[in-house]
């Protein structure tokens, strides 16, 4: 039932990182309009003032706007889509850098794995 | 408004042992709100005095600004700890005599979810077994329109697929006015449902906090930190 949540942090926030993946992959494809608060709710198994309260934080970045009337929809501005992809993207290599480094490897070396699996990844 | 429950220096001593200790506390309308706390540190008793089944023995409680009597049975919907029903009914029996009871109940919900869960409206009571009759009790109380539901232990019996249905329920079904206390002490399970937690230590409070800001600023669940404070 519902989504995964790590323990540590909190669920507001892991909520966002979850819709926000779920725009970026076209799940909720740019100006498509939302589930309600309730169903997302429902869907992730959380409490709605806690969904509410992760919507409002997705909608002052500008990811999903409200329309008063007819509920919420992801924004139609490609340019935010583009700058979170991004913005995801670099969080993640940093991320995985850090490994790296913690490994020792330099950055000739993690470059070079880097491209071996892309190939055989075909990326 | 006046707020949905409201604790004043309360507190309930049965002999010399004080099992509710000078509580100050204010719950807010539309909230779903963990009572958590160790075997015997009150959960149970404060409830109890919610619902007018027992009397304090200082200070008060009050029930959106009343005393709780049958005024305010009629706003909330309580799950206690033990069965009440009557074993020789059966299930559908029992829905027909809620209704009777219960403006706010909806039967045909009722039998709905029942189903849901497997449960049989033609059986008796007596034969189902101890997690069955739990889940029979919850349907019964949450699908009443209550303002305030203050359900005890209402997941400690039952499978975790029923519970999941019984959280899920908790979610979808609650008003955006009512609020939802649920006591229990398998806090894993329901830490993400809920906004507040109040922790009962020894028949006091010993924290409140919203969930999310015990994980923003301890780094840890809400279970962590129950870890932590009622480390025995």
């Amino acid at each position: 039932m519902g989504w995964d949540f790590e323990t540590d942090r909190p669920i507001y926030i892991q909520i966002m990182e979850k819709i926000q993946l779920l725009i970026l992959a076209g799940v909720y494809p740019v100006g498509a309009k939302l589930p309600s608060v309730r169903d997302l709710a429902q869907q992730a198994a959380v409490n709605p003032n806690t969904m509410q309260r992760a919507l409002a934080q997705l909608e002052e970045e500008g990811l999903v706007i409200t329309q008063r009337t007819s509920g919420r929809f992801v924004t139609e501005n490609e340019e935010k889509i583009i700058q979170a992809r991004r913005r995801l993207a670099r969080d993640q290599v940093t991320q995985l850098l850090v490994k790296m480094r913690e490994l020792g490897l330099g950055k000739e070396q993690i470059l070079e794995i880097i491209n071996e699996i892309a190939e055989e990844m075909k990326i | 408004m006046k707020p949905i429950l409201e604790c004043k220096g309360l507190g309930k001593s049965f002999g010399q042992k004080k099992a509710i200790n000078n509580i100050n506390l204010e719950l807010e309308r539309g909230k779903i709100i963990g009572l958590l706390g160790p075997n015997g540190s009150g959960k149970t008793t404060l409830l109890k005095l919610a619902n007018n089944l027992l009397t304090p023995t200082a200070g008060e409680i009050r029930i959106a600004g009343f005393n709780p009597g049958p005024d305010t049975k009629q706003i909330v919907s309580y799950l206690p700890e033990k069965t009440y029903l009557n074993e020789w009914m059966r299930v559908k029996e029992i829905v027909e005599f809620f209704a009777d009871f219960y403006r706010d109940f909806d039967p045909d919900k009722a039998l709905t979810m029942l189903s849901q869960l497997g449960v049989d409206a033609k059986d008796r009571l007596k034969t189902l077994s101890k997690g069955t009759k739990e889940k029979v009790q919850l349907c019964l109380v949450m699908t009443r329109e209550a303002k305030l539901y203050l359900l005890d232990e209402p997941i400690g019996g039952v499978d975790p697929a029923a519970r999941d249905y019984i959280l899920e329920t908790i979610i979808s079904n609650y008003h955006e006015d009512a609020t939802v206390v649920i006591s229990t002490h398998l806090i894993a399970d329901i830490e993400q449902v809920l906004d507040y937690v109040i922790f009962l230590k020894d028949g006091q409070i010993a924290l409140t906090s919203a969930v999310d800001k015990i994980r923003e600023q301890e780094g840890k669940s809400v279970d962590s930190l129950f870890r932590e404070v009622f480390k025995c």
